[in-house]
Protein backbone atom coordinates (compact mmCIF):
# COMPACT_ATOMS: atom_id res chain seq x y z
CA UNK A 1 0.00 0.00 0.00
CA UNK A 2 1.09 3.97 -0.58
CA UNK A 3 2.03 5.68 2.34
CA UNK A 4 -1.26 6.25 4.92
CA UNK A 5 -1.42 10.38 4.33
CA UNK A 6 -2.04 9.82 0.40
CA UNK A 7 -5.27 8.44 1.29
CA UNK A 8 -6.22 10.71 3.69
CA UNK A 9 -5.53 13.60 1.52
CA UNK A 10 -8.04 11.88 -1.06
CA UNK A 11 -10.45 11.14 1.19
CA UNK A 12 -10.09 14.77 2.49
CA UNK A 13 -10.39 16.11 -1.00
CA UNK A 14 -13.38 14.15 -1.83
CA UNK A 15 -15.22 15.59 1.64
CA UNK A 16 -14.20 19.30 0.52
CA UNK A 17 -16.18 18.96 -2.68
CA UNK A 18 -18.81 17.19 -0.87
CA UNK A 19 -19.30 20.00 1.76
CA UNK A 20 -19.05 22.68 -0.92
CA UNK A 21 -21.79 21.30 -3.29
CA UNK A 22 -23.61 21.24 0.20
CA UNK A 23 -23.68 24.58 0.85
CA UNK A 24 -23.57 26.10 -2.92
CA UNK A 25 -26.13 24.10 -4.63
CA UNK A 26 -30.12 25.00 -4.68
CA UNK A 27 -31.58 21.23 -6.08
CA UNK A 28 -31.86 19.52 -3.49
CA UNK A 29 -31.51 15.88 -5.32
CA UNK A 30 -27.79 17.47 -6.08
CA UNK A 31 -27.18 18.24 -2.01
CA UNK A 32 -28.39 14.65 -1.44
CA UNK A 33 -25.76 12.82 -4.27
CA UNK A 34 -22.71 15.25 -2.42
CA UNK A 35 -23.40 14.01 1.17
CA UNK A 36 -23.71 10.55 -0.76
CA UNK A 37 -20.04 12.11 -1.88
CA UNK A 38 -19.16 12.98 2.12
CA UNK A 39 -19.72 9.55 2.79
CA UNK A 40 -17.65 7.77 0.60
CA UNK A 41 -14.37 9.73 1.22
CA UNK A 42 -15.01 9.00 5.02
CA UNK A 43 -15.38 4.90 4.34
CA UNK A 44 -11.69 5.42 2.16
CA UNK A 45 -10.73 6.64 5.23
CA UNK A 46 -12.09 3.73 7.41
CA UNK A 47 -10.32 1.25 5.05
CA UNK A 48 -7.03 3.45 4.22
CA UNK A 49 -6.57 2.48 8.31
CA UNK A 50 -8.15 -0.73 8.53
CA UNK A 51 -5.28 -2.09 5.62
CA UNK A 52 -2.84 -0.61 7.62
CA UNK A 53 -3.51 -2.04 11.32
CA UNK A 54 -4.84 -4.97 9.50
CA UNK A 55 -7.64 -5.67 10.79
CA UNK A 56 -11.24 -5.73 9.52
CA UNK A 57 -13.29 -3.36 11.92
CA UNK A 58 -13.12 -0.45 10.05
CA UNK A 59 -14.65 -2.41 7.43
CA UNK A 60 -17.37 -3.15 9.46
CA UNK A 61 -18.07 0.21 10.37
CA UNK A 62 -17.61 0.97 6.39
CA UNK A 63 -20.58 -1.66 6.15
CA UNK A 64 -22.22 0.06 8.82
CA UNK A 65 -22.01 3.87 6.92
CA UNK A 66 -22.79 2.11 4.08
CA UNK A 67 -25.85 0.90 5.52
CA UNK A 68 -27.11 4.83 6.69
CA UNK A 69 -26.51 5.65 3.21
CA UNK A 70 -29.25 3.92 2.14
CA UNK A 71 -31.49 4.68 5.14
CA UNK A 72 -31.17 8.13 4.82
CA UNK A 73 -31.50 8.00 0.72
CA UNK A 74 -34.47 6.02 1.10
CA UNK A 75 -36.34 8.92 3.45
CA UNK A 76 -34.21 11.54 1.90
CA UNK A 77 -35.39 11.24 -1.11
CA UNK A 78 -39.17 10.58 0.18
CA UNK A 79 -39.41 13.71 1.51
CA UNK A 80 -38.24 15.05 -1.64
CA UNK A 81 -41.24 13.88 -3.81
CA UNK A 82 -43.75 14.54 -0.78
CA UNK A 83 -42.16 18.03 -0.93
CA UNK A 84 -42.18 18.18 -5.04
CA UNK A 85 -45.79 17.19 -4.66
CA UNK A 86 -46.79 19.87 -2.58
CA UNK A 87 -44.89 23.00 -3.86
CA UNK A 88 -44.18 22.11 -7.38
CA UNK A 89 -39.93 23.19 -7.02
CA UNK A 90 -36.80 21.31 -6.09
CA UNK A 91 -34.94 24.40 -4.89
CA UNK A 92 -33.52 24.07 -1.76
CA UNK A 93 -33.85 27.30 -0.38
CA UNK A 94 -37.51 27.77 -1.16
CA UNK A 95 -38.05 24.93 1.62
CA UNK A 96 -38.88 27.43 4.43
CA UNK A 97 -41.88 26.00 6.08
CA UNK A 98 -40.36 25.87 9.02
CA UNK A 99 -38.75 29.06 8.99
CA UNK A 100 -39.92 32.39 11.06
CA UNK B 1 5.17 0.46 -8.82
CA UNK B 2 1.51 -1.00 -10.22
CA UNK B 3 0.09 -0.15 -6.98
CA UNK B 4 1.13 3.70 -7.54
CA UNK B 5 -0.28 4.20 -10.81
CA UNK B 6 -3.50 1.78 -10.06
CA UNK B 7 -4.24 4.14 -6.76
CA UNK B 8 -3.34 7.61 -8.87
CA UNK B 9 -5.89 6.62 -11.74
CA UNK B 10 -8.52 5.80 -9.64
CA UNK B 11 -7.86 8.76 -6.93
CA UNK B 12 -8.33 11.31 -10.19
CA UNK B 13 -10.98 9.36 -11.71
CA UNK B 14 -13.38 10.28 -8.10
CA UNK B 15 -11.64 13.77 -7.89
CA UNK B 16 -12.63 14.62 -11.52
CA UNK B 17 -15.69 12.93 -11.22
CA UNK B 18 -17.04 14.33 -7.60
CA UNK B 19 -16.27 17.86 -8.92
CA UNK B 20 -18.97 16.74 -12.15
CA UNK B 21 -21.40 16.15 -9.88
CA UNK B 22 -21.47 19.17 -7.80
CA UNK B 23 -21.01 21.61 -10.85
CA UNK B 24 -22.94 20.33 -13.93
CA UNK B 25 -25.96 21.68 -14.20
CA UNK B 26 -28.41 18.75 -15.22
CA UNK B 27 -29.14 16.13 -12.62
CA UNK B 28 -29.26 13.19 -14.56
CA UNK B 29 -25.45 14.05 -16.10
CA UNK B 30 -24.30 14.42 -12.12
CA UNK B 31 -25.94 11.18 -11.14
CA UNK B 32 -24.00 9.30 -13.73
CA UNK B 33 -21.11 11.25 -12.72
CA UNK B 34 -21.44 10.46 -9.09
CA UNK B 35 -22.08 6.27 -10.24
CA UNK B 36 -18.07 7.09 -11.69
CA UNK B 37 -17.10 8.13 -8.59
CA UNK B 38 -18.29 5.44 -6.87
CA UNK B 39 -17.16 3.12 -8.88
CA UNK B 40 -13.59 4.38 -8.49
CA UNK B 41 -13.82 4.64 -5.12
CA UNK B 42 -14.58 0.96 -5.51
CA UNK B 43 -11.63 0.38 -7.44
CA UNK B 44 -9.25 1.93 -4.26
CA UNK B 45 -11.06 0.02 -1.55
CA UNK B 46 -9.80 -3.28 -3.91
CA UNK B 47 -6.28 -2.02 -3.96
CA UNK B 48 -6.59 -1.78 -0.44
CA UNK B 49 -7.80 -5.58 -0.02
CA UNK B 50 -10.90 -4.93 0.73
CA UNK B 51 -12.73 -7.51 -1.67
CA UNK B 52 -15.56 -7.58 0.06
CA UNK B 53 -16.55 -3.95 0.64
CA UNK B 54 -15.53 -3.51 -2.84
CA UNK B 55 -18.75 -5.53 -4.42
CA UNK B 56 -20.43 -4.20 -1.61
CA UNK B 57 -19.69 -1.36 -2.92
CA UNK B 58 -20.74 -1.49 -6.30
CA UNK B 59 -23.71 -3.78 -5.92
CA UNK B 60 -25.02 -1.36 -3.44
CA UNK B 61 -24.03 1.75 -3.45
CA UNK B 62 -23.66 2.17 -7.75
CA UNK B 63 -26.59 -0.43 -8.26
CA UNK B 64 -28.98 -0.10 -5.54
CA UNK B 65 -28.35 3.80 -4.38
CA UNK B 66 -28.34 5.19 -7.68
CA UNK B 67 -31.00 3.44 -9.17
CA UNK B 68 -33.12 4.84 -6.40
CA UNK B 69 -31.87 8.31 -6.96
CA UNK B 70 -32.22 7.95 -11.03
CA UNK B 71 -35.47 6.77 -10.41
CA UNK B 72 -36.72 10.08 -8.37
CA UNK B 73 -34.75 11.72 -10.66
CA UNK B 74 -36.85 10.35 -13.63
CA UNK B 75 -40.16 11.01 -11.65
CA UNK B 76 -39.87 14.57 -10.74
CA UNK B 77 -37.67 15.98 -13.84
CA UNK B 78 -38.31 18.94 -14.50
CA UNK B 79 -37.58 21.04 -17.93
CA UNK B 80 -38.05 24.13 -15.78
CA UNK B 81 -35.13 23.77 -13.60
CA UNK B 82 -32.37 23.47 -16.21
CA UNK B 83 -33.15 27.08 -16.97
CA UNK B 84 -32.96 28.07 -13.38
CA UNK B 85 -30.05 29.62 -10.86
CA UNK B 86 -28.19 26.70 -10.03
CA UNK B 87 -25.79 28.32 -7.10
CA UNK B 88 -27.56 30.06 -4.38
CA UNK B 89 -25.36 33.45 -2.86
CA UNK B 90 -23.47 31.15 0.12
CA UNK B 91 -20.46 31.01 -2.63
CA UNK B 92 -17.94 32.88 -0.09
CA UNK B 93 -19.22 29.99 2.52
CA UNK B 94 -17.72 27.11 0.05
CA UNK B 95 -14.52 29.58 -0.31
CA UNK B 96 -14.35 29.39 2.79
CA UNK B 97 -14.75 25.80 3.49
CA UNK B 98 -11.68 25.24 0.61
CA UNK B 99 -9.52 27.71 2.31
CA UNK B 100 -9.76 25.97 5.93
CA UNK B 101 -9.33 22.27 4.14
CA UNK B 102 -6.78 23.53 1.84
CA UNK B 103 -4.66 24.92 5.46
CA UNK B 104 -5.14 21.81 7.31
CA UNK B 105 -3.48 19.78 3.87
CA UNK B 106 0.04 22.49 4.40
CA UNK B 107 -0.10 21.99 7.87
CA UNK B 108 -0.88 18.26 7.67
CA UNK B 109 2.13 18.09 4.94
CA UNK B 110 4.53 20.37 6.92
CA UNK B 111 3.92 19.32 10.51
CA UNK B 112 2.45 15.87 10.31
CA UNK B 113 4.43 13.88 8.62
CA UNK B 114 7.80 14.49 10.68
CA UNK B 115 6.04 14.34 14.12
CA UNK B 116 2.88 11.23 13.37
CA UNK B 117 4.41 7.79 12.71
CA UNK B 118 1.52 5.08 11.80
CA UNK B 119 4.58 2.21 11.98
CA UNK B 120 5.15 -0.17 8.91
CA UNK B 121 1.53 -1.01 7.43
CA UNK B 122 0.27 -4.81 8.16
CA UNK B 123 1.60 -7.61 5.27
CA UNK B 124 -1.18 -7.82 2.49
CA UNK B 125 -2.04 -11.40 3.82
CA UNK B 126 -3.21 -9.89 6.51
CA UNK B 127 -6.85 -8.80 5.56
CA UNK B 128 -6.99 -12.06 3.08
CA UNK B 129 -10.06 -13.93 3.12
CA UNK B 130 -12.16 -10.50 3.50
CA UNK B 131 -15.41 -12.19 3.62
CA UNK B 132 -14.39 -14.46 6.72
CA UNK B 133 -12.72 -11.46 8.50
CA UNK B 134 -15.53 -9.03 8.28
CA UNK B 135 -18.31 -12.10 8.90
CA UNK B 136 -16.48 -12.48 11.92
CA UNK B 137 -15.87 -8.76 13.29
CA UNK B 138 -19.51 -8.15 12.58
CA UNK B 139 -21.51 -11.42 13.80
CA UNK B 140 -18.75 -11.17 17.29
CA UNK B 141 -18.12 -8.28 18.52
CA UNK B 142 -20.65 -5.76 16.36
CA UNK B 143 -23.39 -8.03 16.56
CA UNK B 144 -25.51 -5.22 18.68
CA UNK B 145 -24.82 -2.35 16.33
CA UNK B 146 -25.47 -4.64 13.58
CA UNK B 147 -29.41 -5.48 15.17
CA UNK B 148 -29.28 -1.82 15.42
CA UNK B 149 -28.81 -1.12 11.61
CA UNK B 150 -31.27 -3.35 10.90
CA UNK B 151 -34.12 -1.82 13.15
CA UNK B 152 -32.84 1.35 11.25
CA UNK B 153 -33.06 -0.19 8.13
CA UNK B 154 -37.13 -1.07 9.22
CA UNK B 155 -37.59 2.50 10.11
CA UNK B 156 -36.32 4.20 7.27
CA UNK B 157 -38.19 1.67 5.01
CA UNK B 158 -41.34 2.91 6.94
CA UNK B 159 -41.07 6.75 6.82
CA UNK B 160 -40.18 6.16 2.53
CA UNK B 161 -43.57 4.37 2.15
CA UNK B 162 -44.88 7.10 4.50
CA UNK B 163 -43.50 10.13 2.55
CA UNK B 164 -44.41 8.66 -0.29
CA UNK B 165 -47.99 8.21 0.49
CA UNK B 166 -51.00 10.19 -1.62
CA UNK B 167 -51.74 12.82 0.85
CA UNK B 168 -49.20 14.03 3.61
Amino acid sequence: MLPIHVYLFLSLILFTIGAIGVVTRRNVIIILMSIELMLNAVNINLVAFSRLVGSAEGHAFAIFIITDAAAEAAVGLGIIIAFFRNRETLLGDEMDLMKW
Amino acid sequence: MVDQVIFHFFAALAVISAVLVVTRRNVVQSAIFLITALLATAGIFLQLHAEFLFIVQVILYAGGIMVLFVFVIMLINLDVSLHQVQFNRQWWLGLLLALVVGAQLVLAIVIGESKVSFGAPAPPTALEPSTQLVGHVLFGEYMLPFEIASILLLVAMIGAVVMAKKKI
